[in-house]
């Protein structure tokens, strides 16, 4: 589209049009500093976004199996109870399904701590229930109790449903992380907008004389345009690089239960990151452009 | 080329201009004269679409000016030299660069005008300024370039408001020639002056008209100057 041609001829540049409008040295260098600082920021809010967005799907899908009946009961009795079991879970409202593992799944479960040799016939191993709830989710105490009555040995062990409302406020810190983005990106046109329009305002005169000689309004404002683009283009790069550079040297501790040390970018999400300069620049070519021309506009 | 067809104009206040009709054709040499406040800017400036009639029509280069937009109002001066009363000048560049402007503006190839350009300061005699930057030069000085950054597009018509008014009686007449040469290769000329001495001389070399601004209307002026 147009846009890419404008971007493009932006960076290959034109020093003549350049030229046309005096440089504007402290103007400049604020806006330097706020594309450096806003895109510090994003950086952060975006980390934010990705970390709590891993740790919600991870914990998200942990908890899609998370419950496990769990039967130890005397020799001989044992089948009967898994039996009353399997028909305790058969009927309880909420349950999706449900599995009896056979002996090699349970041995592969317990092989990590016990070893590959475990001889599992002569150990009394309770035998365990996969269930897996649906979306409603099912009431445990209730399950408790049924399962109480027609099989004492079991024991429904839902240890992961504790994560429930942590997984609901990952989500909602991972929103937040992307309105704080979006924010960021609408302060960023905000304080650009200004600066240019103030810009556009101390070169009254010079556009005044452009226009006399026969310039046309998108060649003025050009003119403004690619400076700020420019401008905002490697102030974001400054200020994403920094705020990479922090993220990176960010210790790195447990990988599990760490939220804060999760807080991170993780493979191919360093990219994201290097996007947010792309997204500054863009937003600078549009700010500027728009307040250019809408300011040519209203001069006589 | 140029035509009004009864035009008024008025600032806000009473009418400056009434009922005004005028029509310059290609390859005339008009001069347009007048009591200072009479509204010689003024007419010059509704000549190149600055300034919209509050009534009547006018037509340039058989367009509607009020049908005009701002790209088009650009491109009728990239056709139209102008010579401002007040010369304004980018301040931050030198002589050759404001000179040279139209061209960069108008995406024109600067470099391949370079020839032309030296013939334009040779013939203001400010060959030697080119570097210079406009709050450095006088008031004719200003006056010479801006009468040369109006001729370098080689427009169809060249407007000039006053632009001998701060040079030596040499200086003017050497302007006045570039003026007459530039209309004896088929340009529109059209010039508000004071002089009456300049008009004396410019109509022993060319066939001008003389316009005058009176009580609000325009006379041709007679063989009286
Ligand atoms: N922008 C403006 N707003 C209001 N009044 C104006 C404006 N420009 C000019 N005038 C008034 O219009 C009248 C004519 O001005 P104009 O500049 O056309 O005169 P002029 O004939 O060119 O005078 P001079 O010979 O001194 O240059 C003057 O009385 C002036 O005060
Ligand atoms: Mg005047």
């Amino acid at each position: 589209m147009s846009v890419a041609r404008n971007l493009l001829a932006i960076l290959r540049g034109d020093s003549d049009a350049d030229r046309t409008v005096p440089p504007t040295g402290f103007t400049a260098r604020l806006t330097l500093f706020s594309a450096a600082a806003m895109s510090f920021l994003a950086v952060f809010a975006l980390a934010l976004s990705l970390a709590t967005g891993r740790l919600a799907d991870r914990w998200s899908s942990e908890l899609a199996r998370s419950a496990t009946v769990r039967i130890s009961a005397p020799a001989g009795q044992e089948e009967a109870q898994v039996r009353a079991a399997v028909r305790v879970l058969e009927t309880t409202p909420g349950v999706a399904s449900f599995r009896v593992l056979d002996m090699a799944e349970q041995r592969a479960l317990l092989e990590p701590w016990f070893g590959p040799d475990l001889p599992l016939d002569s150990l009394p191993i309770p035998q365990m229930i996969e269930v897996i709830e649906d979306a409603s989710g099912y009431d445990a105490g209730g399950l408790r109790l049924r399962l109480q009555a027609e099989a004492p040995g079991a024991v429904l062990d839902d240890h992961t449903r504790w994560r429930r409302p942590l997984v609901r406020a990952a989500d909602r810190l991972r929103m937040l992380g992307i309105v704080s983005i979006l924010l960021i990106v609408a302060t960023t046109a905000a304080m650009i907008t200004l600066a240019a329009n103030a810009a556009l305002a101390a070169n009254a005169q010079v556009i005044r004389v452009l226009r006399l000689v026969g310039a046309r309004d998108v060649y003025i404002a050009r003119a403004f345009v690619r400076r700020f683009t420019l401008r905002a283009l490697s102030g974001a790069t400054v200020g994403t690089v920094f705020a990479m550079l922090a993220v990176a040297l960010l210790p790195s501790a447990a990988q599990e239960g760490g939220f804060l040390t999760g807080l991170g970018f993780q493979g191919a999400h360093w990219l994201w990151a290097l996007c947010i300069p792309l997204l500054v620049a863009f937003v600078a070519f549009w700010a500027t452009r728009l307040a250019a021309l809408s300011t040519l506009k209203e001069l006589n | 080329m140029i035509e009004l067809k009864d035009v008024s104009y008025s600032y806000g206040g009473g009418e400056l201009l009434s009922s005004i009709s005028l029509t310059l054709a290609p390859g005339s040499f008009h001069f347009l004269t007048g009591p200072s406040g009479a509204g010689k800017t003024t007419l010059l400036k509704l000549c190149y679409g600055d300034l919209h009639p509050t009534a009547g029509r006018i037509s340039l280069f058989d367009e509607d000016v009020r049908a005009m937009d701002r790209d088009a109002i650009a491109r009728l001066r990239r056709r139209v030299g102008v010579v401002h009363q007040d010369c304004q000048f980018l301040d931050h560049l030198t002589l050759a660069e404001n000179i040279a402007l139209p061209l960069t503006v108008s995406g024109r190839d600067v470099a391949s005008q370079q020839a032309n350009l030296a013939d334009l300061l040779g013939w203001i005699g400010m060959s030697e300024q080119t570097g210079s930057l406009p709050p450095q030069l006088s008031g004719g000085e200003r006056q010479r370039a801006a009468l040369a950054r109006a001729v370098i597009m080689d427009p169809d018509v060249i407007v000039a408001d006053e632009p001998t008014g701060n040079v030596d009686w040499e200086m003017s007449l050497r302007l006045l020639t570039l003026l007459v040469e530039l209309n004896k290769m088929g340009k529109t000329v059209l010039i508000a002056t004071h002089d009456l001495n300049l008009i004396r001389s410019a109509k022993a070399q060319v066939a001008a008209r003389v316009l005058r601004i009176r009580n609000r209307q325009i006379q041709l002026a007679g063989a009286d100057l």
